[in-house]
């Protein structure tokens, strides 16, 4: 079972339906009890890094999922839920993360953001991934696939290797993440139709190993 | 490179597809959710349900369509019309919706986009913005339907646009392009801009309106009213710049098909997802 975390951020449901789409046993919880005993956690997102972050702790959830990581059970995070592993956020001041990835989160910036003919932030809309990995849970996609975003915000993992993605918005950033259990993406997977749910059906074949 | 959008608009009243001609003459035409599926398979890159429901006691249908779309697809869905409160954003996002967009209670209290992008984040807040082509000494006066005209939209001419509501039969005394810089500040993510002179007519975008938004703002602008060729839709992207193509009535009575769009804007060098 894949326990979708629910700290009153973002929409949960079109998660947890996704999974379900992938033929995923999915649960949206607050409970700290539910994530201990799931096979695989979700960590969807949406908003200010600080809101979710403050929203984590309240809900009393940010030591059952860095217990849940260190269980070595596959973990999945979604656009803000990626960014809340990293170390630091500079989102409206300097915020601490989950710190289970080295780095940073930092906003679009500099030329390409300027003048006449500058990108849009938030960069909204489908984008392309050149993948760097062909592994398990993005094994069934390719760099022709797009995927849908909606972020101002992206990470900078120190370990290069960590980018399982990378995406280009005016410069390439690292736009899906693997880092030994844990996995993310900038982008949207339920909202990204087939290809994204070919991810999380890949990442439910993960979990599956870890149910039986 | 980022994907120009293509949005198929759905008119849903009391839960059910309806589709007006300048916002009169309005003909039931189906289940929601059924188009919206229909709309996924084609290849839309995001879809807009905006309840038109009169009624407040039938308020929450669209909460169940919305409830039953999230089911079927998988893909953006924004939904607008009649959205006053924080809790019925709320309501929407929970039953499925990504996005809402707020249009005349943005106007009522401007106030209330910054209270709804601090709750929930610009990027599910998308303002609408209903624009008419008015000389400033008409503005704020209202709008009789026999002085109508419809100008050249790419009239080069010294346009002012004001904000309209409630179809264009409201008038504000709001120049929309200060109202869109305000909006953008207050915390929108997006604006949906709405010609009210060329919706319905199938003469194309007012293209001189949504590139002078596109200029104004840096948040992505969708624009709106007057699709009736894919070449509009082609101009709405290019000289106008828009981020996105809203349109309704072409997809909808299937006179074209998301996927005949999408290939002849690729024919002639847009960028879109195939």
């Amino acid at each position: 079972m894949i326990a979708v975390v629910d700290y009153g951020m973002g929409n949960l449901r079109s998660v947890a339906k996704a999974l379900e789409k992938v033929g995923a046993e999915a649960v949206v919880t607050s409970d700290a009890a539910v994530i201990a005993d799931s096979a695989g956690v979700v960590l969807p997102g949406v908003g200010a890094f600080a809101d979710c972050m403050k929203n984590l702790d309240r809900s009393r959830l940010t030591r059952p999922i860095l217990d849940f990581i260190a269980t070595g059970r596959p973990f999945f995070g979604i656009c803000l839920g990626l960014q809340l592993l990293f170390a630091e956020s500079f989102e409206f001041g300097r915020h601490e993360g989950l710190g289970i990835v080295k780095g940073s989160v930092v906003r679009f910036s500099g030329g390409p953001f300027e003048g006449k003919d500058r990108l849009k932030i938030p960069h909204m809309g489908w984008n392309r991934v050149t993948w760097h990995t062909r592994e398990a849970p993005f094994d069934a996609v390719s760099d022709d696939d797009y995927f849908y975003f909606v972020h101002s915000f992206y990470v900078v993992p120190e370990n290069r290797d960590a980018a399982a993605g990378t995406t280009d918005y005016g410069g390439q950033f690292v736009s899906a993440l693997r880092y030994k259990n844990v996995f993310a993406t900038q982008f949207h997977p339920e909202k990204s139709q087939e290809k994204g749910l070919s991810i999380l059906k890949s990442f439910a074949a993960l979990v599956d190993q870890w149910d039986s | 490179m980022l994907a120009k959008r293509i949005i198929p608009c759905l008119d849903v009243k009391d839960g059910r597809v309806v589709k007006g001609v300048n916002f009169i003459d309005l003909t039931d035409a189906g289940d929601p959710v059924e188009n919206a599926s229909f709309y996924d398979r084609e290849g839309a890159d995001e879809l807009t349900f905006l309840d038109i429901t009169a009624s407040s006691d039938k308020r929450d249908i669209i909460l169940d369509v919305v409830r039953r779309t999230a089911e079927e697809i998988f893909m953006p869905l924004t939904v607008g019309g009649g959205i006053r409160t924080i809790e019925d954003i709320r309501k929407l996002l929970v039953a499925g919706a990504d996005k809402v967009s707020i249009n005349t209670a943005a106007v009522n209290d401007p106030g209330f986009v910054f209270k709804a992008a601090q709750r929930f984040g610009s990027q599910c807040i998308v303002v609408a913005v209903d624009a008419k082509r008015r000389r400033p000494e008409e503005w704020g006066r209202h709008i009789k339907e026999s002085g109508r005209r419809i100008p050249d939209k790419n009239s080069r001419e010294d346009l002012t646009w004001e904000v309209v509501t409630h179809g264009g039969r409201q008038v504000t005394g709001i120049d929309a392009l200060q109202w869109v810089t305000r909006m953008e500040e207050l915390g929108a993510g997006e604006i949906m801009l709405t010609s009210m002179d060329f919706d319905g007519t199938k003469e194309g975008y007012d293209l001189s309106l949504t590139r002078a938004v596109v200029d104004r703002v840096t948040i992505p602008v969708i624009a709106s009213g007057g699709v009736g060729t894919l070449d509009h839709i082609f101009e709405g992207l290019t000289l106008a710049g828009a981020d996105a193509a809203l349109a309704a009535s072409i997809f909808h009575f299937r006179e074209h098909s998301i996927r005949a769009a999408k290939e002849h804007l690729k024919e002639r060098g847009v960028p879109v997802r195939l």
